[in-house]
């Protein structure tokens, strides 16, 4: 009789290779065309190898051919969730070249707008990472509330994804009459739906299981490779362009900066990160509360403020926070009605850049659970 | 620290290689440095004591009609202060020695310089196209680029 | 009495007896039924999603979403097609089974939209690569002119000649048509010994 020889050696013998699995353009989970060639050995990954590119619209060259008000629906483009936001840095820079402030009552109206945006945002991120982990009704709750965030500002700019809104030196068009009463319905609405998503979600036994632990960003490696935004803040580093460098009437609000605390697992990990997205709901929620205090009923031409000719001279890199991280524009301008060379840096495209030292020895669908984390979106890291 | 005090220390440290510091109004405070020895500055900016820049803003690649221009914002989360590093190459030899082991974030970003304007980074470990297809011919972002005519059998112009 | 007594009968018949070709029967049930793939790229996507959520339900329409191109009837292209992107979606469109149909949603997809002038990796229309049938304007579409794009479509399968056509085709269609192939073989090898030259890059990739 041959001895049975202990399982370990038998398979310690066995030769094996990497496979390696291309996650490809087109596949149910990765929020848009990204295509990941993942190495695996079994089911753990050993290495992750981003290829993005399949949505380069040549957004740079574009804005070289256009002059500086017609790059702002370009600019709209780029981050297609929150356009609004997209709008703020690019007009902010141009107008801080000029010299121009425009008055309290548009920049509140700014800054409403930029917040309504960004809970629209994270709704978008939050419904798909629910999808990502498996769970479908919490994508059909936001977006049932998303319809409603997208109907006020329909009304307010005429179109429901690509406003093209903030203007150069003001606004579009005025607020319209009802404005607030619809505001206060929205506020009141999302914050029911949050709390049935916190239950629903973020609290549920089986979401915890999936997310907790998985994908840990030490915070040094997360300074060191320039992320932002849900991702900076999710590692406990409490940094917030709206209150560090305050642009707007940011200044005289009062509102918090939202840290992942190792809730349910370690500091830095994927529930972290959603959880920030979570409570910065809520502070957007405030911030609407009290910006809609500051605009006076008394309505006035928003249209008035805007230059006849642009053409700044100068150089400038401007940045503002974006629900995914800081999106900054350096914007290079030299007398003439077009811009000599914008460039981008979008929070997407930085962030992405982490995965391969993120997921190193995970499970493969957990892979998924980290880029679903992450919160990209396509238009913007490719431009 | 003022962009005129870091321009003092970087000056006591390096002397010549740094070059000018442009403070006119409109224009963001810039330090312009000799493209030889920009790792030994950025290692200098990321780790002395009183100027730690530890987070990458941005590094872009601007064409300036004859030469090739690279530009590397850089905040400090601790110091809360900013500063701009400006680096020139002619046209016909761009080699710029590359930064990406200093902060790992201008990796990708040296890589998109090097797709859109034809920058080269000494020293990369994997420079290679990342936004366009690995066989595009040309650097789209140089002002004297001109559209190609077909790209595997599919028409560009419209 | 037999069945064909009761058929002048009104009150003993009802709606129980449909006379109609087998055409009929089976655009209807085509039409339906059209399973589609997810393939959102750009903004559009965005603005396609909410379509499927629950205030303007697509799946009412008998749509139902596969990853798959091997299980689906069309695909909706929406958002801009880049050169990159468009040798995949060649692919994915050459793995669906006939009958396939292809809706192009948003005018980056019909035309290249706002970059049609400037951008040097837009493709210009992604009609340039697969055949579309219907074409939906907007930037990006509003989910109404997307469900109307839909029944359009719906309505064209509908009147869609199935056996007829076959019958019906002329042999001097047919020589063009095998002619045709016969140059599409040749445009394939050549491209093969291309991409074999390269091969080596591919693999690096």
């Amino acid at each position: 009789m041959s001895e049975v020889k202990d399982v370990s050696v038998v398979l310690g013998q066995v030769p094996t290779q990497h496979m390696k699995l291309n996650v490809g353009p087109q596949h149910p989970s990765t929020h848009g065309v990204l295509r990941l060639v993942v190495e695996l050995e079994g089911e753990i990954v050993v290495d992750v190898y981003p290829v993005i590119g399949y949505l380069h619209r040549c957004f740079e060259k574009v804005a070289e051919q256009h002059t500086y008000t017609q790059v702002v629906p370009y600019v709209d483009r780029m981050d297609y969730v929150n356009s609004m936001n997209n709008e703020l840095p690019y007009v902010l820079g141009v107008e801080k070249m000029l010299g121009i402030t425009p008055s309290e009552r548009i920049q509140a109206i700014r800054v409403i707008c930029a917040e309504l945006n960004r809970i629209a945002s994270h709704q978008i991120a939050v419904a798909t990472f629910g999808m990502d982990a498996g769970a479908f009704t919490p994508f059909l709750y936001l977006f049932r509330d998303r319809e409603k965030i997208l109907w006020v500002l329909e009304k307010l700019s005429g179109s429901r994804l690509l406003y093209n809104y903030i203007r150069i030196g003001g606004l579009m068009r005025d607020i319209y009459p009802t404005f607030k009463d619809d505001l206060r319905d929205i506020i009141k609405t999302i914050r029911e739906t949050n709390a049935e998503i916190n239950n629903l979600l973020n609290n549920n036994k089986i979401f915890v299981e999936r997310c907790a632990n998985i994908g840990i960003l030490p915070p040094d490696v997360a300074i060191n490779y320039g992320c932002s935004g849900p991702m900076l803040r999710g590692s406990g580093i409490p940094f917030d362009l709206r209150r560090e460098e305050p642009y707007l009437i940011y200044d005289k609000l009062d509102f918090d900066v939202c840290v992942g605390s190792g809730t349910v697992g370690t500091v830095g990990d994927s529930w972290d990160r959603n959880w920030v997205r979570m409570l910065e709901m809520e502070q957007s929620l405030r911030i609407i509360e009290q910006a809609m205090e500051m605009i006076p009923d008394a309505s006035e031409d928003v249209r008035a403020g805007i230059p006849k000719r642009i053409a700044p001279k100068g150089e400038l890199y401007s940045r503002a926070e974006n629900p995914k991280g800081e999106l900054g524009f350096y914007i290079v301008g030299d007398g003439k009605p077009k811009p000599v060379r914008v460039k981008g840096r979008s929070p997407c495209y930085v962030n992405l850049s982490v995965i391969p030292e993120i997921s190193k020895g995970y499970m493969f669908a957990d892979l998924i659970i980290i880029l679903g984390s992450i919160d990209i979106v396509l238009g913007e890291i490719d431009r | 620290m003022s962009p005129n005090d870091i321009y003092q220390r970087l000056k006591v440290e390096f002397g010549d290689d740094i070059l000018s510091l442009n403070e006119e109004p409109g224009f963001e405070p810039a330090i312009k440095v000799n493209p030889n020895n920009i790792v030994d500055i950025m290692l200098f900016l990321r780790d002395e004591e009183g100027l730690e820049f530890d987070y990458p803003s941005c590094l872009s690649g601007v064409d300036l009609g004859e030469n090739l221009g690279v530009v590397y914002n850089l905040y400090s989360l601790k110091r809360k202060h900013r500063i701009t590093i400006k680096v020139e190459v002619p046209k016909d030899a761009p080699n710029v020695p590359s930064c990406e082991l200093v902060w790992r974030s201008f990796d990708w970003h040296e890589r998109e310089a090097y797709d859109l304007l034809g920058v080269n980074f000494v020293g990369h470990h994997n420079l290679r196209r990342i936004l366009l297809p690995f066989d595009w011919e040309g650097h789209p972002l140089r002002k004297d680029y001109v559209q190609p005519d077909y790209f595997h059998g599919m028409k560009v112009q419209y | 009495m037999g069945l064909l007594d009761r058929l002048d009968d009104p009150y003993d018949i009802g709606d129980n007896i449909f006379l109609g070709t087998i055409e009929d029967v089976l655009n209807w049930g085509r039409s339906k039924s059209d399973w589609y793939m997810t393939f959102g790229l750009a903004c559009c996507a965005i603005e396609f999603m909410a379509v499927n959520a629950a205030h303007y339900d697509f799946m009412r329409f008998g749509c139902i979403p596969r990853p798959s191109p091997r299980q689906t009837d069309f695909i909706i292209i929406s958002g801009t097609v880049t050169l990159k992107m468009a040798e995949r979606i060649k692919r994915l469109y050459e793995q669906m089974a006939e009958p396939k149909y292809v809706l192009s949603m948003g005018s980056c997809s019909n035309s290249g939209g706002p970059y049609w002038e400037d951008g040097y990796h837009v493709l210009k229309g992604v009609d340039r690569i697969i055949p579309v049938d219907v074409y939906i304007p907007g930037c990006p579409p509003r989910p109404e002119a997307f469900l109307d794009g839909m029944v359009k479509l719906q309505s064209k399968i509908k009147h869609q000649e199935i056996f007829r056509k076959r019958q019906n085709m002329s042999q001097a269609d047919r020589d063009a048509i095998a002619q045709r192939q016969v140059e599409l073989q040749k445009l394939r090898e050549e491209y093969e010994n291309w991409r074999k030259e390269h091969f080596d890059i591919l693999q690096q990739e």
